[in-house]
């Protein structure tokens, strides 16, 4: 590992001022640990409801610092091959059958493990590379937990150990993020290596800044009204809450419908855009005397 | 006031901080306190807000956890020493030499009307600062009635009493309606929640002040044991008030999906079976016999049962909520669920239950709705068993899991043990599932020994033992 890669950041307002730069408007939770992980060379692993922008930090972070982006998507069954590395039988199997009778054994088998039979995925990929790079590791907590074994070397020596032609250590130490929605807790030993971010929804203030951002062509007011009847309606106890995805798009839908005020008939039209199951709807309107 | 240094300077400090946390279930490692090091040499220390998520992220790998740690932040990082810098003043009635009187109570809460309408966090913040610190000693308002030690004694109580900001609800919402805002039912509903929340951070920001105030006359080590809230986690059911339960609902729903989401998983990896040598040779003909494909012998997948014998009289109200709350989930991912309650007699619920069906209202429905009691409305578990075995004694087959919930107090009636054991012998498992605490299993009118003879018991007073208990024992 080499000590000497520089730091994408340099100050904690100078990662708040960067995220804001490309569009992520960052609390001053996120914006620290942003710093830190970047500091201490540490992955980051956000956990928090749906919607709140998990994946979006790490796009943001990779547009801010101009790295590339390199996804890993986990599912139910992911494996070794699919997050790691895989060795292309095919083209092995062609090698050797063109190697036939003209070549010895010992010879074909140190060629067919060589880097040209090998298919690289994510997080090899992630450790190859030279230039700046930020690994997406998304939705941790839908793959198995034998995935999480895997990660441990990747994550805590930035190295992948292939047993035929030995280990790859990074030469640039990727800034690592795993998101999670706590389907399942994640084992011990992969939670210390990383920094831990809860990502919660953001506070009313930084919310309007938020939706005012991506709909600009919503009036302030409107802006407001909607912002804080989204909290009162976090604070119910429903099946499903909204999430900032679900407040920019009810910005977008009274937008469209050319409403300018957040009254009750408003409401009564666009509930559906904010709340997603029908019992959610019911409750609330009863709640927020609609009916 | 006594600022005390600690003996290692500020890693020492920190230390003290770790021991804090773990003293309140907190599972911090060496590891992450070497994190939490490193944490306050990248940061600067004055800011006070970036080191509070930065020690956060290196030191709690949990978000249950975090309101112990911001208890606890506040009580080792306070914001400020004594009485801090004032920004807000507290208005005083004049006197005739013109130095300051009594607290102005009618002036100060004219001031915390405004600020709540406003809803400036940093500004109520200030408020609740000196608030605390001109009306919060015990005793007459703004004097001070002397403690212990000759120094007084804050209380939370005694500021809120006399500023009394649940009162100023009707105020402020007749205040806006005046200022000529639109004011149908919805528009008022929205601002009515919004004031009370705002009104209930202000109570919670005078009772860290208090707890500030007073850790620093008592000590922080005296104010962190008593004055820390516990984790949603290891809240014991049978003791949680309102707040601990509204809390202990939202941590149930995840726990539920990922006793779920792990049981499907389990069950899809169960499918894959062992190596099937036949078919994998036959499979390798195609690739000229390097086996490239293994295939797998599929096997029958079990259908697991489960039949829930739930106590839902008053003595385990909070335990059987968060249960049924399990069941629900639990339904929606097994195909056989059954669910039945008991009081006095048992009845079937389990179409209370249905997938997706709001989940508040359901225990007011069992209790109303299916036939639990016979006399007086007390546990009869001994008549329950029994007439669970005379009805429904079909449902339990060899394929069946039962799971019974209660806290096995029998009110020194018959236990019934016969027809236990024999409904306990026909499923292929029993447990039975008990809130109280190991100890006290057995004393007084509980059959819980005699019980766990029959069928192995779990203790189960929190919803991480829940958690433990319930994937240990499911049968996948």
């Amino acid at each position: 590992m080499k000590a000497t890669q520089s730091p994408l950041f340099g100050s904690v307002d100078e990662v708040t001022e960067r995220l804001e730069g490309v569009g992520y408007l960052a609390s001053t939770a996120v914006a620290t640990t942003v710093y830190l992980a970047d500091r201490l060379g540490k992955p980051l692993l956000v956990e928090g409801p749906a919607g709140v922008g998990k994946t979006e930090l790490a796009k943001a972070v990779a547009a801010a610092t101009g790295s590339g982006l390199v996804r890993l998507q986990c599912y139910e069954g992911i494996d070794e091959a699919r997050a790691l590395y895989e060795w292309n039988h095919a083209k092995q199997l062609l090698r050797i059958t063109a190697g036939q009778g003209h070549e010895s054994w010992d010879a074909t088998r140190d060629d067919v493990f060589s880097e040209e039979f090998l298919l690289p995925r994510p997080l090899l990929t992630a450790i190859r590379r030279d230039d700046p790079t930020v690994l997406l590791i998304d939705e941790m907590d839908k793959a198995d937990v034998e995935v999480e074994g895997l990660l441990l070397e990747v994550l805590s020596d930035y190295q992948v150990s292939i047993p035929e032609m030995g280990t790859v250590t990074a030469t640039r130490k990727p800034f690592a993020l795993l998101t999670s929605n706590s389907t399942r807790e994640l084992s011990e030993a992969l939670k210390r290596r990383c920094l831990f971010l809860h990502l919660d929804f953001p506070d009313p203030d930084l919310e309007r800044r938020i939706v005012l951002t991506r709909v600009p062509e919503l009036p302030q007011a409107l802006a407001d009204a909607l912002v804080r009847t989204v909290r009162v309606l976090r604070a119910m106890e429903l099946r499903k809450v909204p999430s900032v995805a679900e407040t920019i798009d009810w910005g977008r839908t009274l937008l469209a419908l050319g409403l300018d005020t957040l009254d009750d008939d408003a409401v009564r039209q666009t509930l559906g855009v904010v709340l997603k199951h029908q019992s959610d709807q019911v409750k609330a309107s009863a709640e927020l005397r609609l009916n | 006031m006594a600022v005390t240094t600690p003996e290692h300077g500020l890693p020492g400090h920190l230390v003290d901080f770790v021991g804090a946390l773990r003293r309140h279930g907190v599972a911090v490692g060496p590891g992450e306190t070497v994190d939490a090091a490193e944490v306050v040499g990248a940061l600067d220390l004055l800011r006070r807000r970036e080191l509070r998520e930065g020690l956060a992220s290196a030191l709690l790998r949990r978000s249950g956890q975090r309101e112990v740690f911001d208890t606890l932040f506040d009580l080792y990082f306070p914001p400020a020493l004594g009485v801090g810098a004032q920004d807000v003043e507290v208005p005083r009635t004049e006197t005739d030499d013109g130095s300051e009187g009594p607290v102005d109570v009618d002036a100060l809460r004219d001031l915390l009307a405004d600020l709540l309408l406003a809803g400036d966090e940093e500004a109520l913040r200030e408020l609740a600062r000196a608030a605390v610190d001109a009306l919060g000693t015990a005793g007459a308002s703004g004097t001070g009635v002397q403690g212990v030690n000759g120094r007084p004694s804050w209380s939370a109580y005694q500021a809120l009493r006399l500023m009394s900001p649940e009162t100023l609800l009707a105020r402020i919402l007749d205040g806006m309606r005046q200022d000529g805002d639109p004011t149908d039912d919805f528009t008022d509903e929205v601002r009515r929640r919004e004031i009370r929340d705002r009104i209930a951070r202000f109570r919670k920001m005078v009772q860290d002040e208090v707890r500030r105030r007073t850790a620093e006359q008592r000590g922080r080590d005296q104010v962190a044991k008593t004055a820390v809230p516990k984790q949603a986690e290891q809240v014991e059911f049978l003791s949680a008030y309102a707040e601990q339960l509204a809390q202990l609902r939202r941590t149930v729903h995840p726990l539920a999906r990922r006793l779920a989401s792990r049981l499907a998983v389990r069950r899809k990896h169960a499918k894959r079976g062992t190596l099937d040598m036949r078919r994998t040779l036959r499979r390798s003909m195609s690739t000229g016999g390097v086996p490239m494909k293994p295939a797998y012998k599929t096997r029958r997948p079990g259908r697991p049962e489960l039949v829930i014998l739930c106590d839902v009289s008053g003595s385990v109200a909070g335990f059987s909520h968060f249960t049924l709350l399990l069941v629900q989930a639990l339904r929606e991912q097994f195909s056989k669920v059954r669910v039945f309650a008991f009081v006095e007699k048992t009845d079937e619920v389990t179409h209370l239950f249905e997938p997706g069906a709001e989940l508040s209202g359901v225990m007011q429905r069992v209790l109303r709705e299916a036939d639990l009691t016979a006399f007086d409305g007390h546990s009869d578990y001994g008549h329950a068993l029994g007439s669970f075995g005379e009805f429904w004694g079909e449902a339990i087959t060899s394929k069946t899991s039962l799971l019974i919930l209660g806290d096995a107090r029998t009110n020194y009636r018959d236990p019934n043990l016969a027809v236990l054991r024999r409904l306990a012998g026909q499923a292929r498992h029993a447990h039975w599932l008990n809130p109280e605490p190991e100890r006290q299993w057995g004393t007084g009118d509980s059959a819980a020994h005699r019980y766990a003879d029959v069928l192995p018991m779990h203790e189960c007073r929190t919803a991480g033992q829940l958690a433990d208990v319930v994937e240990a024992l499911l049968p996948v």
